[in-house]
């Protein structure tokens, strides 16, 4: 049988950009990070991702950066009675054996002051500070300015 | 027990303070979250805003069209790009019928949102969806015309320091502009697809 190569090829490439391997730090493991692709560089981009504790100890999410963004901020979109509004949240426990799921409606990363519009099919670098599992990066692909989730 | 005269007076006014009060309530409770599709009695909203191209735009100009209304603002990053991607997936399920409805963005952030901005933005997500805005004081009469709650909040960790707290439902308007109903926040798109097909 004749390996369709190129069709493998194209397959494990487009599923690698698809879906971001989940990366593992110490206790921590961050999968399906995704971000929307932004509408030109003048407004905020939004990026998610779910932060898995695998340890015995709870810790926080405290810190974000990226080259893309000048002002990565998390924050949670709430919505009360019909009426959406935003809030910085300053830290997000991950209890032990939990996870923090990021996602549209919910918690986000707001990716303010944009120094590059983030496109579709692009990737960039977002780099997490967590109090006790120190730094980790991962690659956040980019999707489509409709995008509602990680398996686009 | 016998009351006297002053105590009846007292538990009068008692009652009818509370009645009061739950009228309020319920007025007031609309009026914030511009729900209560069942005890909604007919109205018809009407708006007189500009499209990108700044020409006027009125609620009149749809009539004989359905119109699916958002009320928004592009440096909204996670509720507005997730609705529109709901109303995209609505037109592109309408498929040839999809002429009959006409869906509106229309910007509560009018600062910010004004011509080719605003057309950046909707068309980001659909070529269909209209994106329109206006002056600080038609902004708010439309708003005010489909009993929707807008503010301005300031929020130093926000683009220019402020955020826009908006009422999140997709508006159904008829083709004789009275308002239908309204799609709350996270229906799926199938769900309002199903809906708007039963209607056509």
């Amino acid at each position: 049988m004749k390996l369709p190569v190129a069709a493998v090829l194209a397959f494990a490439l487009s599923a690698g950009f698809v879906q971001a391997e989940p990366v593992r730090q110490g206790d921590l493991e961050i999968d399906a990070a995704w971000a929307r692709a932004s509408i030109g560089s003048s407004r905020p981009g939004a990026a998610y991702f779910t932060v898995r504790n695998l340890g015995d100890e709870a810790d926080r999410l405290t810190g974000l950066s990226s080259p893309v963004s000048a002002m990565p901020m998390l924050h949670e979109t709430t919505l009360s009675e019909g009426i959406s509004r935003m809030a910085h949240v300053e830290a997000a426990e991950i209890p032990a054996g939990g996870e923090l799921t990021l996602e549209p409606g919910g918690m986000h990363v707001m990716l303010m002051e944009l120094t590059t519009p983030l496109k579709e099919g692009a990737t960039f670098p977002l780099t997490l500070t967590f109090e006790a599992g120190g730094e980790i990066t991962v690659e956040v692909p980019v999707f489509g300015p409709g995008a509602t989730g990680p398996a686009e | 027990m016998k009351l006297t005269f002053a105590q009846k007076m007292l538990w009068a006014a008692a009652a009818l303070a509370l009645i009061a009060f739950a009228a309020l309530a319920w007025t007031g409770g609309l009026r914030a979250s511009g729900t209560g599709e069942a005890t909604q009695e007919a109205f018809r909203p009407e708006f007189r805003l500009e499209d990108a191209a700044t020409r006027p735009v009125t609620s009149e100009d749809f009539r004989g069209r359905y119109q699916l209304v958002f009320f928004g603002f592009t440096n909204c990053p996670d509720v507005c790009p997730t609705t529109l991607s709901e109303v995209a997936q609505v037109m592109d399920g309408l498929g040839s019928e999809a002429d009959r409805v006409q869906p509106l963005f229309i910007s509560v952030d009018p600062e910010r949102d004004a011509g080719a901005e605003l057309a950046e933005f909707t068309s980001a997500f659909h070529p269909s969806i209209l994106g329109l805005a206006g002056s600080p004081e038609a902004t708010q009469a439309a708003a005010e015309s489909f009993k929707v709650f807008f503010a301005r909040e300031d929020d130093a960790a926000a683009p220019d320091g402020y955020s826009m707290a908006h009422a999140s439902a997709l508006y159904l308007i008829g083709p004789d502009g009275d308002w239908l109903r309204q799609y709350a926040y996270g229906m799926p798109a199938a769900d309002i697809l199903a809906d708007l097909q039963n209607r056509l």
